[in-house]
């Protein structure tokens, strides 16, 4: 037995979460990921899977970077930097958005939130904040303050069917919130800004605490309802969960060469602004793509990243993700396709072998609606 | 995590045990399995009358974040493999020393399995990694 995918935490000059000894103390295995010291998986990779999927699960991604973007022409400004309209994008809002670089290809995809009229804050990847904050500070125009807050922010995940009843017990303004709505909120006497957002799937929140208090509502999380309500999950199942519900990983399906027209996110890109960064570029690739996002059910083997795909046994793409995925119990991939040819008779190349694929309707999983 | 006394092993994680008839049966180590995480997909080598060498690839363990292939512990055939992995590869984790076995082998000599590790010698290795 050799190998395996993330190395293991290596010393140095690694980032450490407000809630590292939580995870030690946890029993977490914790590795190395962009630059920072985070939990993979505490009891297993499947149970906390279907933990979220069953019940609620708790994550910290206190990695994840955030931008704050104020003053008269803040919304001008992110009107030009971000694919997605923020001009429809109420107080008291949040939406899913790509900053798009100049040949048609993305950045980053964030989530922006509109705290007050003239007030957004930016979720970026942790991998690529220094380059988010780097190209935005670079590209933004107008009378705006832009202020990197990744340091005075932790972030939980609160994601799951029963997150709704965990966080109304705690906090009464959450139970309110619609999908994308966020807010301020105190917890235990902390104030948080709670939104309904999440990467999972399912139902769940999204809260940023000051890191001073992230252990205090990290525990009060943990504990609520006896203790049995939710459990710590790590950044494993976060990408298995991710993918089962087939929403993109930047790096994956999405970096600076692919178009969100073919990553599938063409609903993303409000193309009303010619004054946007990429805009002639996004313009034509939304005119003919010529890749496009397929998902896939493997057997045989477990197609990844990099993974040729064969139809008829010519070459049409790659594997941008793949795994086996817990709550529908297989394995399954996202690739990139070339969008003009057939997709009869496919096939991924994993470890010199071509190994049977059809093409499946994606998400791979949809959750059961709910009253929320 | 258990290394049970009777049983060899491999620098690269495999255990080996000596039946009565003088077939070797291989698996991977509990210390393996756990350092996997949940195994979802395991690929046996093909019962075959083609020799095997040491040390040669001949099967991939995946779990759900890694694929990582296990290696022939010693030189000869493949005798017999255990079907029931593909359909239940969790067994590996619950079970590795036991219904986790993988491969049987018809060992060419038995000059090879006096190169394999002790219990002793691989939990020290292994708690050198850890």
């Amino acid at each position: 037995m050799r190998g395996g995918r993330y190395r293991s935490e290596g010393g140095g000059r690694v980032k450490r979460t407000p809630l590292h000894d939580e995870h030690v103390a946890l029993g977490a295995r914790m590795v190395e990921f962009a630059g920072w010291s985070m939990p993979v998986q505490y009891d297993g990779i499947v149970n906390e899977h279907l933990r979220v999927r069953r019940a609620a699960g708790l994550f910290d991604v206190s990695h994840m970077g955030e931008l704050e973007v104020s003053g008269p022409d803040a919304e001008a400004c992110l009107a030009r930097l971000l694919a997605n309209d923020v001009r429809r994008l109420a107080p008291g809002r949040a939406q899913y958005s790509l900053i798009p670089n100049a040949s048609g290809g993305v950045v980053d995809d964030v989530i922006v939130y509109r705290l007050e009229p003239e007030r957004f804050m930016i979720c970026l990847n942790a991998a690529n904040a220094d380059k988010d904050v780097a190209w935005i500070e670079g590209h933004a125009e107008g009378d705006c303050e832009i202020r990197d807050v990744s340091d005075d922010r932790a972030l939980l995940a609160l994601q799951g069917p029963a997150a709704g009843s965990i966080l109304a017990d705690l906090c009464p303004q959450a139970d309110g919130l619609a999908r994308f709505g966020c807010c301020h909120a105190q917890v235990g006497g902390a104030d948080i800004l709670v939104a309904r957002t999440g990467y999972t799937g399912e139902d769940g929140f999204e809260l940023f605490v000051r890191p001073e208090h992230a252990v205090a509502l990290w525990r009060t999380l943990l504990a609520s309802q006896g203790g049995a309500a939710a459990g710590a999950i790590g950044l494993g199942a976060r990408d298995t969960l991710r993918l089962e519900a087939a929403l993109p990983l930047y790096g994956h399906e999405l970096d600076e060469d692919i178009s969100p027209f073919e990553a599938g996110l063409a609903w993303v890109v409000k193309l009303d602004r010619e004054h946007m960064v990429g805009y002639a570029s996004l313009r034509e690739a939304s005119e003919r793509p010529s890749r496009r996002l397929v998902g896939l059910e493997v057997s045989g083997g477990i197609a990844r990243q990099g993974c040729s795909v064969l139809a008829s046994g010519t070459e049409i793409g790659m594997v941008t993700s793949g795994s086996y995925c817990p709550a529908i119990e297989k394995a399954v991939a996202l690739a990139l396709v070339a969008s003009d040819g057939s997709c009869s008779d496919l096939a991924v190349e994993v470890r010199g072998k071509g190994r049977p694929a059809t093409a499946t309707d994606i998400p791979f999983y949809v959750r059961q609606a709910s009253t929320t | 995590m258990e290394f049970p006394n009777n049983l060899l092993y491999t620098k690269t994680h495999e255990w080996v045990r000596t039946e009565e008839d003088g077939s070797v049966v291989m698996g991977i180590t509990d210390y393996a399995q756990d350092e996997l995480g949940d195994i979802v997909f395991v690929e046996l080598p093909a019962v075959s009358d083609e020799p095997v060498t040491k040390e040669d690839p001949f099967g991939v363990v995946e779990s759900v974040k890694a694929a990582s292939d296990f290696y022939a512990p010693v030189t000869g055939r493949v005798t017999e493999v255990n079907d029931e992995l593909p359909n239940s590869p969790e067994v590996v984790n619950q079970d590795p020393y036991g219904d986790g076995w993988m491969v049987r082998m018809a060992a060419d000599s038995k000059d090879e399995l006096e190169e394999l590790m002790s219990a002793k010698d691989y939990e020290e290795m292994v708690s050198d990694l850890s």
